[in-house]
This record gives structure tokens, sequence and C-alpha cells, in this order.
């Protein structure tokens, strides 16, 4: 299996599981959906066989929110069976909304944004102070770094120079309720790791090209003299893969309902259906899909932070979406008279 | 109390290299004879608890024992949900240590002062909750729980505690210590306490026995897992039973023993001593505020005397 085909059914399993359950996060289970295929195809070192080997790669996802895009890499990946993956969400299933360390595979458990990039720091340390060759990837949201104690993790990985430490950013500039920008504006993101002191690379992080060449970057970076941990900085759309997802905060959220909503996503996705992958939900796509109507809003952003603080003299909304599209639009930042 | 716990932990690291002790920035001179002896196995974290805590998680999850170390409620509540979701929710070997549970930094003011931490540990699954009465206990209890396997909160005090145990005794995780117990006639009073309010809580009980009380006295260095069976035992033969700790009489080891009492269902009354559910605004050393607020060994003594 390659990273485009499981990178697909990670989508395909995300797009079914929230579905079934009512689950939340679709959004970000589609963004970060490239950057765990690639890791689970060609980056870790793991054996599905024995979860707990010794010499495997230890990998976190920092944003537990994106269980599901997870839960379905380590199922297709041979950890558990893809059949499990509809018990999401359910009554005595194991498979949590948030990642749980109860499923085989799983290194830490997570939903608490901010934890994972220590813990992952706590590892590299005490694997490299042991000597030992295996490395430590930490997958996080943007958002997620609102949280101050990511900035601690930044600084600790540095100073003990913890070059065996991967993290990569899923940068799909949303968070919960509002884009970034509009929430607590980022600036100049990638310098800010820079003057912590880590390796940075900057990517398209929905595009597998650039995110292997990333990982092979973050390998040179780490046997260089430099010894320092390094960041990949993954622009994402959050959403990516469902035109009527993309860069809208709804689907932070919603989940897919019946009817349209459902049908438009998954014949969506088969349109783009690498070869030889097979659907083992809806084979051929849905034959008759329904589609929206004149009265489903499929087009607004839903973002609306510009309604706060009406009477606050600063101008705060810095960012809007651009209907219809993955666009994001850049709006002039000005005072108020 | 603070020396002898670090004195204990350079003997155990010498022995098994998988101990790490992580501070917060704190300990100076303190963790010096640590640092000398075990310079590989140190680790300062910086003045970040939730990181410090996190990665001792990650650290622990990798086959080692780890230590952090700080002061007041730095290593506890400001990092309470890296204790909850990555030490105790995993299982992980961390032990967290407090210097200066209660009012130990007295006159540093309220910030600095441990009297909720008890309730708040004790309130997390999974978490082990250790409270030295003297420095006996105190190398005890480390060393007990250095060879328990999970998350475990060690509450000291500062420096210059005096012994009460005046040899070492067997140290169980869970098992309360009896002091004394002196018959006499009249009514039984079963005294127990968590830390190091054992002192003021001894120097009062020698004064009552003097006073020819009948007194039970226990030093209950575990607060989770509480032993039910001293309590029970005392229950069946004390008319009161006085619980005192330098902490909020809320949620803490008054409110573990009385649990443990309702369950019972004895007739024993309790007493609960410790700090009556506010915050310190008073300034003064811990002995002053300690009789400030109810726990000198006077206070106790007078709660004891109204008693009877």
């Amino acid at each position: 299996m390659n990273s485009e085909e499981l990178a697909w059914k990670i989508r395909r399993h995300g797009i079914e599981m929230t579905h079934l359950s009512g689950g939340s996060h679709i959004g970000a289970v589609l963004s970060v959906a490239d950057i765990i295929a690639v890791l689970y195809t060609d980056i870790l070192n793991y054996d599905a066989k024995n979860p707990r080997w010794e010499e495997r790669d230890r990998m976190i996802l920092s944003k537990g929110h994106a269980g599901a895009a997870l839960y379905a890499a380590l199922a297709e990946c041979g950890f558990f069976s893809v059949e499990e993956l509809k018990t999401h969400y359910a009554d005595g299933s194991r498979l949590s909304g948030h990642v749980s360390h109860c499923i085989p595979g799983v290194d830490l458990s997570t939903g608490s944004l901010g934890h994972g990039l220590s813990v992952a720091a706590g590892m590299a340390y005490t694997l490299k102070k042991d000597r030992r060759k295996e490395r430590v990837f930490a997958v996080l949201g943007d958002g997620e770094c609102d949280e101050g104690s990511v900035w601690e993790a930044a600084l600790f990985a540095n100073h003990f120079r913890l070059n065996n430490l991967i993290a990569i950013i899923d940068r799909n500039y949303m968070q919960s309720m509002d884009f970034q920008e509009n929430t607590l504006e980022m600036k100049d993101f990638g310098a800010k790791w820079k003057g912590f002191g880590w390796n940075v690379i900057e990517i398209d992080g929905n595009n597998h090209r650039q995110l292997k060449r990333a990982f092979q970057k973050a390998e040179e970076y780490r046997n260089s003299e430099t010894h320092k941990p390094t960041i990949i900085i993954a622009n994402t759309v959050k959403g990516y893969g469902v035109s009527f997802m993309e860069n809208n905060i709804l689907w932070h959220y919603r989940f897919p309902h019946d009817g349209w909503e459902y049908d438009c996503a998954v014949n969506e996705l088969h349109q783009s259906i690498p070869p030889g992958v097979e659907d083992i939900y809806t084979p051929k796509g849905i034959e008759k899909p329904i589609f929206p109507t004149e009265q489903d809003n499929i087009n607004s952003d839903y973002t609306f932070t510009y309604t706060w603080n009406t009477t606050y003299p600063e101008r705060m909304r810095r960012v809007e979406a651009v209907g219809d599209s993955n666009k994001r639009k850049y709006t002039q930042q000005r005072k108020e008279e | 109390m603070r020396d002898t716990f670090v004195k204990t932990l350079v003997e155990l690291a010498k022995e098994n290299t998988d101990i790490e002790l992580m501070t917060g920035d704190l300990g100076f001179g303190v963790l010096k004879p640590f640092w000398e002896q075990c310079p590989d196995q140190f680790t300062n974290a910086g003045i970040a608890e939730q990181n410090m805590t996190a990665a001792a998680a990650g650290m622990a999850l990798n086959g080692k024992r780890v230590f952090t170390y700080s002061i007041g409620n730095f290593p506890t509540l400001r990092c309470l949900e890296q204790i909850r979701n990555d030490c105790a929710y995993h299982n992980a070997n961390v032990k967290i240590v407090c210097v200066g549970g209660g009012f130990v930094y007295g006159s540093l003011g309220m910030s600095h002062h441990a009297t909720e931490d008890i309730a708040i540990m004790r309130a997390l699954p999974g978490i082990t909750v250790v409270c030295p009465g003297d420095p006996v206990e105190a190398k005890l209890a480390t060393k007990a729980i250095a060879e328990y396997p999970g998350t475990c909160y060690l509450r000291l005090g500062r420096g210059g505690e005096t012994e009460i145990h005046k040899k070492e005794f067997e140290f169980q995780i869970g098992k309360a210590i009896k002091i004394r117990e002196a018959e006499r006639i009249g009514k039984k009073i079963a005294v127990f306490s968590t830390g190091a309010i054992l002192d003021e809580v001894t120097k009062a009980c020698n004064s009552l026995e003097e006073k020819e009380f009948s007194i039970i006295q226990y030093s209950f260095p575990t607060v989770k897992p509480i032993d039910w069976q001293a309590v029970e035992v005392c229950a069946r033969k004390a008319d009161v039973i006085v619980t005192i700790e330098e902490h909020n009489i809320m949620g803490g080891f008054g409110s573990a023993v009385a649990e443990v009492l309702a369950e019972l269902g004895q007739k024993v009354k309790q007493i609960r001593l410790g700090i009556e559910d506010c915050y310190c605004t008073k300034v003064g050393s811990q002995k002053y505020l300690r009789e400030q607020y109810g726990i000198g060994k006077e206070r106790i003594e007078e709660a004891i005397e109204n008693f009877r």
C-alpha cells in the first residue's frame, strides 16, 4: 500500500466513522490524513504484530481530536481489524473520539492539547540518553500552539539537542471556532520555531512528494552536527478532499449527515480514488446521490468572530474564507477610526 | 526531611541507573549531592512544570523511574492535567515530589503554601499519596515509592523536622504507624495525623498524657490508600478520633478517615483539625501560621481537652 492509497482510505474511513458515530472533527481528519499516511507507509518503523516492539519509532498524535485518522491508519496497517473502525464512539468500543493508548499501536493517549510534544520530548530525551536509535514523531495542530506548554517543550527539545525528535504541524490555519489569525494571531510561525532553536521545514502538507522530501530532509538534519530537533510545518487545508468541507469551520464539529452531506462527500472522494483501492463501504460510490438544495447554504464559512467585541477599537478579523474554494482571503488590517 | 529525601535518592540512584531526578529549576544547594554523584541521572527542566511532568511521563514510558521535584504547588497544581492524563492514566512510573507541604514556606505567602494538594492528588485515580511525618518516615517512604511501579505523590516538609521515630521500622505503603497507646481510665482518644505536623501532634499528645489522657496515636504516612484497618481498630476502641493535617480540612486526610468511618458505621465521633477552608492571608513563620490556623501544639491540645 502506498501513501496515496492509505491517505484515500483514511479519508474514506474518516467520513464513514464520523457519519456512523455522529462524531466530530472530520475537518481535522481530512487535513492530517496525508501526514499520517506518509508516516505509516514510508517513515515509521513499526511492527503491527508486536505493537510494543522496543525498537519501534514512537508516534504521538498530539492533536488527539483527529483520532479517527490515526485509527484508520493503524487498522489499515494491521494493528487491528478494519472492521473495528465502525465501532468508533460506540458503547463498549475501544475507539474513543480522542486517541487512546488502550489501542494497539498507540503510544500516548491525547485529547487535551499541548501535552504531546512534551511527552515526545521526554521519550526522545530518554532514547538519546540511552543511545538508542529509535526516533520520536509528534503530530500537532497549529491551533494547539496556543497552549503555552507547547513552547515549554520547544525550549526543552532544543536545550537537550533532541535531534531524534521530529514534530509535524498540521497547519490548517483553523481552530475550533475560526481561522487562527482571527483567534490568536500566530505571526511568523516558522520564525518562532527557528527562534526556539529548531530546524524548520515548510511544505504543502497535503502533497505526498513534498512530505516525503521533508522527512528525508529531517533525516539529514537528524544526522547532522547541529543535533537540533526538527519541525515540519505542513501547510494543509482543513477538510481537504471534500470541497464543501474545505476551509469551512462548520466541519470542525459537524459530521456528514444522511442525505447530500454523506452522499456528496463519498462521491467526491470517489472522483480521486487511486487505482486498485477498494471502498469497503460503498464500492461504487453512491449511485443515486442526494444533492444539496437551494436552502443548503453550503458555501458559508460559518466563522463569525467579527461580530464579537464590536466596540473594540482594533479590528480582529484578518482572514475570510472564500466560498466554494480552498482559498483564504486576507483582509486589510486597519484601525477603526 | 528534604535532605533525607535527597540522600536516600542518591543511594537508590547509584544502585539503579533507571532512577532519574528532574527539577523545575528549584533545589539550589539541596539537590547538589544528587547532581554531583549521579550527574547522568539529573535534569533541570527549567521553570516549566507542565513540560517537566509530561516529559517525565515520556521518560517513564521508556523504562525510567522519574522523580519530578519542585516546591509548594508547582509540581502538582501547576501541571495537574499532565499528572492526570500523561502520568496517572498511563500508569507511568513518575514520582511527584513536593517540598514544602503545608505552611513550610510561611512568610513567602499564599502562593507557596501547599494546602489543598493532598485533596487534589487523592482525587486522581492511580496515584498513591504519601506524606511522611518525620525524617525517618521520609527515608523509608522514598525507598518504598522508588520500588512501587506507578505514579506517586510524595509530600515532604522542608528541613529540620524532629525525628519522632527513634529507630527504623518496617514501612509499608498504605500502613499507618502506631506511636503510642496508653491504657488509662476515662475516654479514649485516637489521634491521627499525616505529614510533618506529626511533630506538633506528638508534643500535644505528650502533654495530654501527662494530664492523664488516654491517647492512641498513629502517624499516617500514606493518605491513599488509607489504612482502613488502623481506622477500624481505633473506631472500635476509641470514643473520639481526632485527625490533624497541615492542609485544608476539605478533601484531605481527615476526609479520607471520615470516608472510612462513615462506611464502618461505628459510633465514634471524629474531630477534623486543619485549615478551616480558607486561604492564608496572615504573614509569618510556619510555626506562627500553624498556631494562627488552629493546628499548633497548643490548639491541638485545647481541642482534645475540650472534648473531654
